[in-house]
């Protein structure tokens, strides 16, 4: 059976236009799809039971769902201070779980987002977001520009979709109708490819825009000869550039937001193409890394208010980022138990995090074993989100759409692992009340 | 078979002309009755003021704006925090309240339905997960149109049965209601960081103008018997002079027929296009000459877009007046284009009484409604939440009843406003039946939703139903406006599809609203033309394939669709 116009679950770039082969449940054939997409699809050795231990050094036993999902909610209920961490590879409807089951439970929810873009959240409050959606940028970028961001590694097919090579109604002879250039520390494929590569010194980004801002303000003279490793002469060009641009976009990575200066980075960036506006029209766009982070910010905010890290001990949502992020409260010792979900703590948390995660009981949601399993009491292995399951997720332009299932399988679906949860907690905490 | 009985209810229930009849109300199955058994649920109004429940037919309640509002201010996520209930979810949100209070804040003012005033094709399935979320109040959508290339290219190639054939799938695709149009043209030109100056600047790119996009898609509307009218929201919003365009475009639908019996033309919140002056200091009110028009035609309505001093969180989809705004007012400044469609924005800022500028908008608000004489021609609105939030409706309604609240507000406002408008001139009062006008009746007849039970408290209407703590016979709302507006905040009872939802302002039960959409038939030819021209836009333009793009059923659970036709 040929399935046609899959959506990806990997990437931002929630790629849309994939076709898949299947036969006798089994995905045999991927096409237009990049090699991680067609990799995330195919699938891999996957948990096959839900697992427990009450020694985290010791070995796993295999369970029921049923005995998984009653231990996992007696820790939620029982825990003071619980954090629910992940929500990144997972579609919209668990996601609202999620948010329903921290209010149970009066704990934190927070996304992979904490490690990755929540700074760039952090520039839109100061500053706001001019952006598009990315058909807009595909159509008329004339300049585009990739910032402390690699697509050919991270979002393979970003560049021949919606940002470089395509095609576009302004831009009818795609990469020839525009003009590329990378600032980055170093110089990555992304920047082997494009017409102009700006070397910023490491943590300097700041000050790089700060310049190219003063330029943009005719206030060429107040730049020093040489500003984080760039020559002034090539700062001025780079400024008439942006100037002269019909159309500029600018893409970020992390190379800004998890970088010397952080979140300032972003409200400097979205100053910058605010002030640009005044001369053509130009957009900046986060490029998000999961296929869902950026439903979580969505749900997250119609339902609580805010974007992540929102803690529900007091009742209502308080939402305070450098108190409220899973990282501060793991340093700060605060978490006594952790439910970790579609997502992977265990790999990109630091050291004294983790230390802390180590202490305390860790409930892992997840069809694959990653580093956070090493850390966990409880595995629950559910559904393959976009593969096993339908479902809505957001592009990394906020566009929403709806992923598709390609085959069958028997595991349940995080939604449904959550209800079950939820149930359950409310019936612990209604017998103690 | 739940039933009830509202007994000694004052009812004003101007579809009906009933003008505070003291009467009983029968209730059955969620809908309207002659009458009921002894065994039904009795509520003894005692004589207090009875609605229909309340219909928003402009309002930002749902969707992409809405949630960028919300992430980009914490500061307004951190007001009006309350801890959820038994029945109720946490509440947060002033301007962009969570989807929990959007409900909750409708149904405890006696509000039961809303429309959400901009919905972009491509973003409308996040609209409706939204639109789900929010409990209690029924919903609807009005989808964009007006800088549409679909749109365009039809009007351009003269082919008004593809035209209609689009519209058509475009309010099925997004599952809407009729067809808003916002500042027409502007949100193309706005890809290019311009904007349209008029009903005649061409639309770059496009060759047609502004003009020829409102009456084409006027026209279209008809053709297709939709249940509103068109929905205009006009070009030059927000620059002083903007009458002169605002009177212009009323014109340019004067002789179209509207099908039903409803306008032909609605012009959205109007106080931001009543604008005098060449600019902000020779800024001034031509309330009058809008409101002049609007007594000598009756082929439009309009909505007030009133101000409310404080914070406010503007958005629309007129993308290049929220750049201008941003850099007037040096704030927070978030864009939204939408390929192909439209574009957006969004700009938190505050409402000062001191500032003439504001205070002039102020008094516009209440100048269109008051000097307009036929009370269903104006709809109360805040434009929620670009004049203010919608919870300041009870504020909004005592400024139209009583002039002494007026003169309260007034005395805190800078002075210059006064001369720059005729406001402290004005002495007309709303009554009670003008005010049932005003928040209800017009809005569900302006929206076509009457026929659908909505707005009115005649047999087989839906038992959406408000009592408010106020005896209309015991109370002078001319000057006991404080009691009048508590009272409006707080409904005794908000009854929703014969449940009560609301008891003394505290919500009591959150059952899903269903949410209105349309689906029309179209020209066979100018669907086959149609579709190849959006097969073809979707091969090379849109960043989503065709099979992906349209909102899918089960983004909308609890659908109520109107079928209607090409004629």
């Amino acid at each position: 059976m040929i399935i046609k116009d899959v959506l990806c679950p990997f990437c931002g770039c929630l790629c849309d236009d994939l076709t898949v082969e299947v036969e006798d449940n089994k995905v045999i054939d991927v096409q237009h799809a990049c090699k991680i997409g067609t990799s995330k699809i195919k699938g891999h050795d996957r948990i096959k039971a839900p697992m427990m231990r009450d020694d985290k050094n010791g070995e796993f036993r295999e369970v029921s769902y049923d005995e998984a999902i009653n231990e996992s909610a007696k820790i939620l209920a029982n825990s003071k201070r619980p954090l629910l961490y992940g929500w990144a590879s997972g579609v919209c409807e668990m996601m609202k779980k999620g948010v329903l089951l921290n209010e149970e439970v009066g704990g934190i929810i927070d996304n992979t987002a904490s490690v990755c873009h929540g700074p760039s959240a952090l520039g839109v409050q100061e500053k706001g977001l001019p952006t598009g959606t990315l058909g807009q940028f595909a159509n008329r970028a004339d300049l585009v520009v990739f910032w402390g961001c690699n697509p050919v590694q991270a979002h393979p097919r970003h560049m021949s979709r919606y940002s470089v090579f395509n095609k576009g109604f302004f831009a009818g002879k795609g990469r020839k109708s525009r003009k590329i250039v990378v600032f980055d520390v170093r110089k990555t494929d992304t920047a082997e490819m494009a017409d102009e590569y700006v070397q910023v010194n490491p943590g300097e980004d700041y000050m790089v825009m700060s310049a190219l801002r003063a330029i943009i303000a005719d206030k060429a003279d107040v730049v020093p000869d040489s500003v984080g490793g760039v020559p002034k002469e090539k700062l001025v060009e780079l400024g008439e550039a942006l100037k002269g641009a019909k159309f500029g976009i600018v893409y970020f990575g992390m190379g800004l937001t998890q970088s010397r200066g952080k979140y300032k980075n972003i409200d400097n960036a979205v100053s910058l193409i605010t002030e640009l506006n005044a001369h053509g029209k130009h957009s900046i766009i986060p490029m998000r890394g999961h296929y869902n982070v950026t439903g979580f910010g969505q749900v997250c905010a119609w339902e609580t208010g805010f974007v992540n890290a929102v803690d529900m001990s007091r009742g209502i949502p308080y939402y305070n980022p450098g108190e409220t992020c899973s990282n501060d409260l793991l340093m700060r010792e605060e978490i006594d138990s952790a439910m970790v979900i579609a997502g992977d703590a265990g790999a990109h948390f630091p050291a004294q995090s983790i230390a802390r995660m180590g202490k305390v009981p860790v409930i892992q949601v997840d069809p694959f074993h990653n580093p956070t399993t090493e850390m966990a009491n409880i595995v629950i292995p559910t559904k393959v989100s976009g593969v096993e399951l339908e479902g809505t997720a957001y592009r990394m332009d906020s566009v929403s759409l709806r992923m598709r299932k390609i085959v069958d399988v028997d595991f349940p679906s995080d939604e449904e692992v959550l209800d079950k949860i939820i149930a359950k907690v409310r019936e612990i905490k209604g017998a103690s009340s | 078979m739940s039933e009830m009985l509202i007994k000694n209810a004052t009812v004003y229930d101007p579809i009906n002309n009933i003008n505070g009849d003291m009467m009983d109300i029968a209730v059955k199955d969620g809908k309207i009755v002659d009458s009921v058994s002894g065994s039904a649920r009795t509520i003894d109004a005692g004589g207090r003021l009875v609605y229909p429940g309340g219909v928003d037919a402009h309002t930002h309640i749902a969707g992409s704006k809405v949630n960028v509002g919300r992430i980009m201010r914490p500061d307004d996520s951190r007001l009006n925090n309350k801890p959820g209930t038994k029945v109720t979810r946490p509440r947060t949100g002033y301007t962009v309240p969570n989807v929990y209070s959007m409900g909750y804040g409708y149904a405890e003012m006696g509000y039961t339905t809303a429309f959400e005033a901009a919905v972009p094709i491509l973003k409308a399935r996040h609209t409706h997960e939204e639109l789900e979320e929010i409990p209690i109040i029924d919903k609807g959508g009005l989808t964009l149109f007006g800088s549409n290339w679909m749109v365009m290219d039809a009007i351009r190639e003269n082919d008004l049965d593809r035209l209609a054939a689009y519209v058509a799938w475009g309010l099925l695709a997004s599952r809407g209601w009729g067809i808003k149009i916002v500042n027409p043209g502007g949100g193309e030109a706005w890809g290019f960081g311009k904007n349209v100056s008029g009903l005649d600047d061409p639309v770059p790119n496009f060759e047609v103008t502004p003009r020829q996009i409102v009456r084409n898609l006027a026209e279209a509307n008809e053709k297709l018997n939709l249940p509103h009218s068109i929905h205009l929201h006009c070009n030059n919003l927000g620059k002083p002079g903007n009458y002169e365009t605002t009177l212009a475009t009323f014109d340019v639908c004067k002789d179209i027929k509207s099908k039903r019996d409803r306008q032909s033309l609605h012009v959205t919140h109007v106080q931001f296009n009543a604008w005098g002056g060449n600019h902000w200091g020779d800024f001034e009110s031509k309330a009058e000459p809008i409101a002049d028009y609007l007594n000598n035609n009756d082929f439009l309505t309009i909505d007030m877009g009133q101000l409310v001093f404080g914070s406010a969180t503007t958005m629309t989809a007129d993308g290049p007046v929220q750049y201008a705004n941003a850099r007037l007012l040096k704030a927070r400044w978030s864009n939204g284009d939408v390929e192909l469609e439209d574009s957006s924005g969004v700009t938190p800022l505050e409402y000062h009484p001191q500032s003439y500028i504001h205070g002039i908008m102020w008094a516009i608000g209440l100048e269109l409604a008051l000097l307009t004489k036929d009370p269903w021609q104006v709809l109360m609105t805040t434009d929620h939440p670009n004049g203010g939030p919608y919870v300041n409706y009870p504020m909004v309604m005592t400024m139209l009843m009583s002039k002494k609240r007026r003169e309260e507000e007034m005395a805190k406002i800078a002075e210059l406003t006064f001369e720059r408008t005729s406001i402290a001139g004005i002495d007309r009062e709303l009554d009670w039946y003008d005010i049932a006008i005003k928040t209800r009746a017009t809005h569900a007849k302006v929206l076509g939703i009457v026929e659908h039970g909505k707005g009115h408290l005649g047999v087989g209407a839906d038992a959406d139903i408000a009592i408010y703590d106020i005896k209309p016979d015991e109370t002078d709302a001319t000057t006991e406006y404080n009691k009048v507006e508590a009272a409006f905040r707080h409904a005794a009872y908000t009854i929703k599809g014969g449940e009560i939802v609301v008891k003394d302002g505290e919500i009591t039960a959150t059952p899903a609203g269903k949410t209105f959409w349309v689906r029309s038939s179209a020209p066979a030819d100018g669907h086959e033309r149609m579709m190849e021209d959006l097969k073809m836009k979707f091969k090379k333009y849109y960043s989503v394939n065709f099979a992906n793009y349209m909102v899918q059923d089960e983004y909308v659970e609890h659908p109520y669709v109107v079928e209607t036709g090409y004629q």
